[in-house]
């Protein structure tokens, strides 16, 4: 069985409450189109796909204000979302399309949205962990407000460079929270197969630094808990280690699932799927805040609407030019 | 024109660029130290202090990731390691992220990072203390790479990586440190992008870069004793490389011996000599010839690690070689250099 983190049974108030369930169903069904689309070919990239890690991206990136920035992984529909990015950027940069949010150079492994503070996501596992520290330290050396948060998944911790960032943003007291989002697999190696100590979120005790472990499940508990975080860490304290437990539904790469291939415990996944961070947020917006089933339908609607505005800029934007093969290799000097 | 050492024309770019420019710092194992990387950093920490002048762990991949992270963040940072080898450590950050970052995201960031190191050489730096990588990060397009000979190359190269907004890698050679040499009399940008002509001649075209300048000076200052009159090219820019002044050069003297600080194979060397071949091919007298290590692994023994490098003995005696004359029977020129280690 996989472990879980704990929920901490705090929701926020209902207009942020219903912001962090809408982040979730447009990642969802934003996701859930990418596959439609998939066996077309018109989507020429490998995906990684969030579905049921949804939690995780939403609810760290509305804690978070539109100056903080994040770096992510290849696995990274999920934060750009969340973090505001312009979704029709994102489907014309899956279609390689030239009004992409790289114009078409990076794919869905390296979203990027500097606009909103996604500076970029790397298909390399943990590459991008130094480079969110170093952002960190030119926030401490301006002496700016902003926090940076750094994702990766478990398979990050098994890389030298995290080792290095944390001792490195704890020696100098960096702005930063780590987030490990542990979906138990790397690849389809499991955590506990490339680790001892499986208890990731303990690797920054002997660097010094504290972490903790959260339902990463629970989209009101991953926000509530981050809220705590970067209060923390934008008034001086010292920078964070924080794991969110979920479960990748989905295979690593492409469209399908997995459910029946053998690294896979079927107790697993069935526990997994019932622990749907939708369905379990949705229950709570009932129950908290008596939303009625109309409404539900009418934000379903309204972001389905939206993807589909998204799909079709995709669709109709331009390839990039043969003359872009060559541009921005190196920036012209002012 | 002032004389400076190498070092000391460094120090002064850093000094220049962290007065200039608020946002310009150093970084890197032991900059702050009393060694300061062969005093290239010297009394940085004391004028600009700790914040700005740090000292880091042992992590070079990790610290590549910092200064990546930090131009990012609006920082101008220099990253220096005391030798090249260390760079293996940092290759997936240099090439995978910093070299990439611009055009992978469709060029709407700047990546203003510099990366100084510094290739060993002699009093036994044997095997991981004395490589020349600069093949391996020509490679891979993204990052600019320059390899300053003389204390008026370094300091102007140093100052343009610096305000470029590109990644540049500077390599420099340990047994130029203690070389001095004429620099402005006010620090001065070089650009990137050209080849110096060391010496004019009409014999032979020598290409050489870095220390294999100094040697190859020396060898043309014997050759010239018996009327061979070479021509010395140095591509001090390598990405971006100012390739007609090599083929001009080439084209005039019909010869081309190619003297790289590191290994043949697919090295700077090779790339030159496909560059000649493609471009000057009927402007060649005879086929091109290449120096560089031995390809072994570079040894601590003495007489072994005379007999890995090139030097002016030699370089002179492939010249009469090509010249198709006989070595003269006479004692050849040997470079004497001052340098006593350890380090």
């Amino acid at each position: 069985m996989a472990p879980s983190g704990n929920s901490c049974n705090t929701v926020p108030d209902m207009v942020i409450s219903v912001e962090l369930y809408q982040v979730m169903l447009k990642i969802r069904l934003a996701e859930q189109r990418i596959i439609q689309i998939y066996s077309s070919d018109k989507i020429q990239s490998p995906v990684h796909l969030s579905i049921g890690q949804e939690a995780v991206s939403a609810g760290i990136c509305q804690a978070l204000r539109r100056t903080d920035r994040i770096y992510g992984t290849y696995r990274g529909h999920g934060i750009f979302i969340a973090k505001g990015g312009d979704l029709k950027k994102m489907f014309a940069e899956l279609y390689g399309k030239d009004t992409g949010c790289a114009r078409g150079r990076g794919g869905s492994m390296h979203l990027v949205a500097p606009e909103v503070g996604l500076m970029g996501c790397s298909a390399i596992v943990a590459s991008t962990i130094p480079v969110a520290t170093g952002d960190a330290l030119a926030s401490q050396m301006q002496g700016r407000p902003r926090v940076v948060v750094s994702f990766f998944g478990d398979g990050g911790v098994d890389e030298g460079v995290f080792f290095e960032s944390v001792n490195f943003a704890a020696l100098k007291g960096l702005p930063i929270i780590f987030v490990c989002e542990n979906n138990v697999y790397a690849i389809h190696s499991h955590v506990s197969d490339r680790h001892k100590q499986t208890e990731l979120y303990r690797y920054g005790e002997s660097l010094g630094i504290s972490g903790q472990r959260h339902d990463g499940n629970d989209v009101f508990t991953v926000y509530h808990t981050m809220v705590q975080a970067i209060e923390s860490v934008r008034n001086g304290g010292p920078p964070l280690l924080l794991e969110y437990m979920t479960y990748r539904w989905q295979e690593h790469v492409g469209p399908g699932v997995d459910y029946h291939e053998a690294y896979r415990d079927p107790r697993e996944v069935s526990q997994a799927l019932q622990n749907d961070p939708l369905k379990r947020a949705k229950s709570t917006l009932k129950d908290v805040f008596r939303i009625p089933e109309e409404m539900f339908e009418a934000w379903e609607q309204s972001i389905r609407q939206e993807i589909e505005e998204a799909v079709e800029f995709a669709e109709m934007s331009p390839f990039p030019g043969l003359d872009r093969l060559y541009a921005d290799l190196y920036e012209e000097r002012e | 024109m002032r004389i400076l050492k190498y070092g000391e024309a460094i120090r002064e770019a850093l000094v220049h660029a962290m007065e200039a420019d608020p946002s310009v710092f150093v970084m890197g194992i032991g900059v702050d130290d009393h060694k300061a990387v062969f005093g290239s950093t010297k009394e940085l920490v004391k004028r600009f202090g700790k914040e700005r002048v740090f000292d880091t762990p042992i992590s070079e991949a990790g610290m590549t990731g910092v200064a990546i992270g930090a131009a990012l963040g609006g920082m101008k940072p220099v990253h220096i390691h005391i030798r090249t080898d260390f760079l293996y450590l940092a290759m997936d950050q240099l090439l995978n992220l910093a070299a990439k970052w611009r055009s992978m995201f469709g060029g709407q960031m700047s990546l203003p990072i510099v990366v100084r190191a510094v290739i060993g050489r002699s009093w036994g730096q044997g095997a991981q203390h004395s490589q020349s990588l600069q093949s391996l990060f020509m490679h891979v397009p993204g990052i600019k790479v320059v390899m300053p000979t003389t204390p008026f190359d370094a300091q102007g190269l140093l100052l343009s990586a610096i305000f470029d907004p590109n990644p540049v890698l500077m390599i420099e050679h340990r047994l130029l440190y203690d070389i001095p040499g004429e620099v402005p009399e006010t620090c001065t940008e070089v650009p990137f992008g050209h080849t110096v002509v060391r010496r004019e001649g009409r014999d032979l075209t020598i290409v050489a870069n870095s220390y294999m300048v100094v040697e190859s000076l020396k060898a043309a200052e014997f050759l010239e004793e018996y009327g061979i009159d070479v021509e010395i090219v140095d591509p001090v820019s390598l990405v971006p490389m100012d390739k007609e002044t090599i083929l001009n050069s080439v084209r005039k003297t019909g010869k081309a011996l190619i003297v790289d600080t590191s290994w043949i194979s697919c090295g700077v060397s090779a790339e030159i000599a496909a560059l000649i071949a493609e471009n000057a091919f009927h402007g060649l007298k005879q086929p091109i010839k290449r120096m560089g290590m031995q390809s072994v692994t570079c040894p601590v023994s003495k007489p072994l690690e005379n007999a890995f490098y090139p030097n002016a003995k030699k370089i002179a005696s492939e010249v009469f070689a090509m010249m198709g004359r006989d070595l003269p029977n006479v004692e050849a020129p040997v470079l004497s250099s001052n340098f006593k280690g350890p380090f």
